[in-house]
């Protein structure tokens, strides 16, 4: 195990990519951050740049706007990053999928490395998801 | 002043501009005028009586676009749909704008997404659809099909 | 004399969107506002076309998370209004409940975030903390911490069993000597009165110019609220105060949604007393067909008044339907709140008409400039108000 992957597993620092969503999952990821669930203690945080980020967690369906800058900062993310679709819009566009504007699941665009289902998906999901792929 | 005195009023301001008046209740009236009535009717509506705009919803139908303008008089929970009818080959009315400030983003949107041009408009620029389809595709119009080439 | 244009960062400070707008700056002062759309358009209004009435509910739900529940609300006055019918009493008790819950669960998260503008994070951490007993009771009564799906045409699908109701009591008074501790925060605080009085100022004109609505609105002492000018649900039933205040600033706007929430409680609870009075299981009317017609339905989100119209043509399918959500409104007011504050004040400023960019279409700022150069983005806008407490705080000799 070399050191990347070892410091991989403590302290990651998420990164988060709002697409056209709307914003039940943005709350509940900020959620995490709050003192029920508090993420902070495990030295998890939300960074304002991709380029301190270990994870990126995006949500929403993505729309034809989005759809590059999703690609813009997915380049900019130093790699190894982890990429995590939150909710049903992140997973398969949810609900959103056939509007006029939409730009392909995320899958489509990023490779994913985790889904995490949910219309939204409770923050106790969300750690535990993140959680499971971290052990992976 | 209750709905029928508010009608009256109206009535007696825009006389012959007015197609038709459809009372559904004393909180719902609908009132169909003639395109080049709008702003009498707006201000109307807006200065003399002190009602409050809501918004404007297009919609294409068989006969052109029709615009209904939702105006609310709050003291008594009544709103009035002003409808016009623009012609499919050139759908062209006079802003609000110049009136009333808040009826801009909602005009710019119409312009958007089906096509209707706003005589008068301060800004008549893209407000959601830079980056998410080009100029001259309105997808809200009956005939479009979304294809990948809108971009 | 050239202008430097300062990106200003997403609302929620955590998220991606880099800039939300761009406020051309003269040396401290803010001179315009510019800003560009497009990011959240989903297509909503065409989507609905393609959905039967009763899948349009789970389509406008969705279109906000916070005020997940106003949308349905107003989409079924709407659809009440063309077929003319009237729901049953407990159906009507229940609507409101779960509007008011939603409107305490918004304010409470604003209250956070507009802490956390200002740099007091402590009330960020705490309003969200007691954000989270107010979701449980959503999860006990309706399945789902934000998204309820408990509104149908003709009634609700759920029934709250009256074997609940002393459980939701308890929530609500925890909820409420919460707010106490909230209000009594903000409204002493002689940093947030230096931080928030005089800032962002709307006046009673403005609030006319740009068609403002909700609390926005009512801080500066107009008083719209759908739910005494156009009742509906429980709401001509209870008895309840619109709140208003008159200065028109940050600290009123925050003033106005503070009081609210104790209307709010006092709301549910005489719902709650209606419950009771009201037959358990009584919580819709059959309805088999939708005639032609069109719908103006409103009804009072969290943020200001929602208005959806809907046409129909005696099909299954809406064949228009037009969503326009209080932000679309509110955030026009920017131009106003904004130009002539300084930088620091920019955040509050803004954070205080309680933007909600799903309901609108999120923000960003794209326009070309001849001269001038980014010289703050979001993070460090925020930094700069954040830092203004500190400095105030240090002033008048406050302990953080």
């Amino acid at each position: 195990m070399g050191i990347k992957s070892h410091s991989f597993k403590k302290s990651l620092w998420l990164f988060h990519f709002g697409g056209a969503s709307c914003n039940n999952c943005d709350i509940e990821i900020l959620d995490c951050l709050t003192p029920r669930y508090d993420v902070e203690r495990f030295g998890m945080k939300l960074v304002g740049s991709i380029r301190h980020a270990d994870v990126l967690l995006v949500n929403g369906s993505i729309n034809r706007k989005d759809k590059e800058r999703l690609l813009e900062v997915y380049h900019q993310a130093p790699k190894p990053v982890l990429v995590v679709a939150i909710g049903a819009c992140g997973c398969t566009g949810g609900i959103f999928a056939e509007g006029n504007t939409f730009a392909g699941p995320v899958d489509q665009i990023i490779p994913v490395d985790a889904y995490i289902p949910g219309c939204p998906p409770k923050p106790e999901a969300i750690i535990a998801g993140i959680v499971k792929l971290v052990n992976k | 002043m209750n709905t029928t005195d508010i009608i009256q009023k109206i009535e007696d301001t825009l006389h012959t501009r007015i197609q038709e008046v459809e009372i559904k209740s004393t909180h719902r009236v609908s009132i169909w005028i003639d395109t080049e009535a709008l702003l009498k009717a707006a201000r109307v509506l807006l200065f003399e009586l002190e009602f409050r705009f809501i918004i404007a919803s297009a919609y294409q139908t068989k006969e052109g676009f029709e615009i209904l303008y939702h105006f609310s008089f709050d003291p008594i929970g009544l709103i009035i749909n002003v409808k016009v009818l623009l012609p499919e080959k050139k759908p062209e009315i006079e802003s609000l704008c110049p009136i009333l400030t808040a009826a801009n983003w909602i005009e710019r949107e119409m312009h958007e997404l089906y096509g209707i041009f706003f005589i008068n408009h301060p800004n008549l620029e893209k407000l959601i659809s830079d980056g998410n389809w080009a100029s001259g595709v309105y997808p809200y119009r009956r005939d479009h099909l979304t294809t990948e080439s809108d971009i | 004399m050239s202008k430097t244009i300062i990106p200003i960062g997403p609302y929620h400070p955590l998220q991606e969107e880099p800039e939300l707008f761009k406020l051309y700056c003269e040396g401290e002062i803010v001179k315009d506002v510019q800003w560009v759309t497009g990011y959240n358009h989903r297509g909503i209004e065409k989507l609905s076309e393609s959905k039967t009435f009763d899948q349009v509910f789970f389509l406008v739900e969705r279109i906000c998370g916070i005020c997940s529940t106003s949308h349905p609300f107003a989409f079924a006055n709407a659809m009440e209004e063309i077929i003319s019918i009237e729901i049953p009493d407990r159906a009507k008790y229940i609507r409101s409940i779960i509007g008011e819950l939603e409107r305490l669960h918004s304010h409470l998260l604003w209250v956070g975030l507009a802490g956390h503008f200002l740099g007091y994070n402590t009330v960020f951490m705490w309003a969200w903390k007691y954000r989270e007993p107010v979701l449980d009771l959503f999860e006990m009564i309706t399945g789902n911490r934000n998204s309820y799906a408990m509104f149908k045409i003709g009634g609700v699908r759920r029934d709250i069993e009256n074997a609940k109701i002393p459980a939701i009591r308890k929530v609500l008074d925890m909820v409420r000597k919460k707010t106490d501790l909230l209000t009594g925060a903000v409204m002493d605080d002689p940093v947030i009165h230096a931080r928030t009085k005089g800032v962002g100022i709307l006046t009673k004109e403005d609030i006319r110019e740009y068609g403002a609505l909700g609390p926005t609105a009512r801080a500066s002492g107009v008083a719209i609220d759908v739910r005494k000018d156009d009742p509906y649900a429980a709401y001509p039933l209870v008895k309840w105060k619109v709140i208003t205040a008159t200065e028109g600033d940050v600290f009123a706007k925050a003033e106005v949604r503070l009081l609210e929430m104790y209307e709010s409680i006092s709301i549910i609870q005489q719902c709650l007393d209606g419950l009771l009075r009201a037959k358990e299981g009584e919580i819709e009317i059959q309805v088999r067909e939708i005639p032609m017609g069109i719908g103006n339905g409103h009804a009072e989100a969290p943020r200001g008044e929602v208005f959806h119209f809907v046409k129909t043509d005696g099909s299954q399918y809406p064949v228009r339907h037009k969503i326009r959500a209080p932000s679309y409104m509110n955030i026009a007011t920017f131009k106003k709140s904004c130009v002539g504050q300084t930088i620091s004040d920019a955040t509050i400023a803004l954070a205080a008409v309680d933007p909600c960019y799903c309901c609108t279409e999120r923000m960003a700022y794209a326009y070309d400039y001849k001269s001038g150069e980014k010289i703050l983005d979001g993070n460090e806008l925020l930094r700069l108000g954040q830092q203004k407490t500190d400095a105030m705080r240090k002033q008048l000799k406050r302990k953080p």
